[in-house]
């Protein structure tokens, strides 16, 4: 049976370019005053998700289906969970910054070599530690009272993109949790909401 | 009532002539040029001044070039719809209107400002003679004086802002003369049929498709350069230079692939990203000045 691919609608159009903006807005604006590695590292995350808001708008969400997109989708949660270690675990950066590049690296050359289990499997790993990380390390920091309540709610973005993360991995191994059809028509939303709680958790840190 | 409606309709199809998305975003780079001498650049007397002389200005001239182009447009599918070859408008009548615009645009030009005014002119002048008329139908090369008339309003409003034309007004027009070939020479392999049969010689047809990739990548990346350097040059802070460079580094990333990876889509949706990229520069330079 021949699938029917969702057509990119106005809302989902009108989603992306708001989570453009806010990527925009976070990158000119919102990381002012941090250390010179955490602005870099934000700048790449944000500056990457900014980038893929407008191709999603141009080329339309079957983008989605290339895959490069898992490499350059890779490198918002490893940039950013970089980021929150050297702001906030700086002893812990250079480790962490080798296992990013290294991460990145396998997970980029799995992709062409040995695409299957073994892909997959890395990229579990390396998403999921970053994804750990953005999720766990504000909430912590927060309950900790190291960091303002509202920081939280960078973890709940971690959360958010950890959950479109699971989603579109799931879809590609072939074992979708939900239609792609439903995919591909929360995503747009899931992103924005993501790109929110970001912006509004760093401007509360 | 059928008045109304008639003239109604004769302005809208005048209105098509002056290619408004076109003529926009190269308004939009007059006022970022106007806005980037950081001049009282909410003096809306001024604003509306630049603003009305380089549209009539930019309009006229684009009308002008619709007037010589009409037989060679009704020769190309893509723009066989439009209203002169399509006989909507009498080429007499365009002329006529094309004429009009650009001297009342020229004309406000040189009473707000000789310099100013010298430019529009130029712009218009390289435009519709030397690119149009002189060069188009001759040599693919024509577009470097295409993108020499594109690089005009923005020097123009920069000029009018600071009075004299500075090598930060020269950067930003090479910016968007390097530009040009991204947004140009795209279009050209898209419709590549469409200008063969009309007889228009262009990169692709004269070149290839892999030369011409390989040409939008290093324009595209010294069009970068040239902003970014201009953008250095009028003091913008950190933050905006910083999305500066992510706009940049996606319109690179898009032309690099498209020359490792070409595709039809890939050309087409490059096409669309580098006029974003144009608006969006654009848009910072004024956002900063605000």
């Amino acid at each position: 049976m021949m699938m029917m691919m969702k057509k990119t609608s106005i809302l989902d159009r009108l989603l992306l370019l708001a989570t453009g903006i806010l990527a925009a807005y976070q990158v000119a604006v919102g990381i002012e005053g941090l250390g010179t590695l955490a602005i870099l590292c934000y700048t790449i995350a944000f500056g990457v998700l900014l980038i893929a808001g407008l191709l999603l708008i141009i080329f339309s969400l079957e983008i989605l289906d290339n895959p490069l997109v898992v490499v350059v989708a890779a490198i918002i949660p490893l940039s950013l969970s970089l980021g929150l270690v050297v702001e906030y675990l700086p002893a812990l950066g250079t480790v962490y910054q080798v296992f990013v590049t290294l991460g990145l690296l396998v997970i980029a050359v799995t992709r062409y070599v040995t695409p299957g289990t073994i892909a997959t499997v890395v990229l579990a790993v390396v998403h999921g530690i970053a994804g750990l990380l953005i999720v766990g390390l504000p909430i912590l920091l927060s309950l900790q009272g190291r960091a303002p309540a509202g920081f939280a709610l960078v973890g709940v973005g971690g959360a958010l993109i950890g959950l479109g993360g699971l989603l579109l991995a799931f879809l590609r191994a072939g074992k979708p949790m939900l239609s792609k059809e439903t995919i591909y028509t929360i995503l747009p939303g899931l992103l924005l909401l993501m790109t929110a709680a970001f912006v509004a958790g760093f401007a509360l840190a | 009532m059928r008045a109304f409606q008639a003239t109604h309709v004769k302005l809208r199809t005048y209105w098509v002539l002056t290619k408004p998305l076109q003529s926009g975003l190269l308004l939009t780079t007059g006022l970022a040029g106007f806005m980037s001498a950081r001049c009282p650049v909410l003096n809306w007397q001024a604003l509306l001044a630049l603003t009305g002389s380089l549209f009539l200005a930019i309009g006229g001239s684009t009308v002008l070039n619709m007037v010589c182009d009409r037989d060679i447009d009704a020769k190309m599918k893509r723009t066989a719809n439009r209203p002169l070859p399509l006989g909507r408008v009498e080429a007499s009548n365009a002329l006529l209107v094309g004429l009009a615009l650009a001297w009342l645009g020229v004309g406000w030009a040189f009473a707000l400002s000789p310099l100013y005014g010298t430019i529009v002119f130029a712009g218009l002048f390289f435009d519709v003679v030397v690119y149009t008329i002189w060069l188009k139908r001759r040599t693919p090369w024509s577009i470097v004086w295409g993108g020499i008339s594109g690089g005009m309003p923005i020097l123009a409003g920069r000029a009018l802002g600071t009075g004299q034309i500075d090598w930060i007004g020269l950067s930003l027009a090479l910016g968007v003369l390097l530009w040009i070939p991204t947004h140009i020479m795209t279009f050209n392999m898209r419709y590549y049929e469409d200008y063969r049969r009309a007889g228009i010689p262009t990169f692709p047809s004269a070149y290839g498709f892999q030369v011409t990739r390989v040409t939008i990548a290093l324009s595209s990346l010294a069009a970068a350069l040239a902003i970014a350097v201009a953008a250095i040059g009028i003091g913008m802070t950190w933050g905006y230079l910083r999305l500066l460079a992510v706009l940049s580094a996606g319109l690179l990333a898009l032309a690099i692939t498209s020359v490792v990876r070409p595709s039809e889509r890939l050309n087409f949706g490059l096409f669309k990203y580098a006029s974003v990229y144009m608006l969006s520069s654009m848009l910072l330079v004024v956002v900063e000045a605000i």
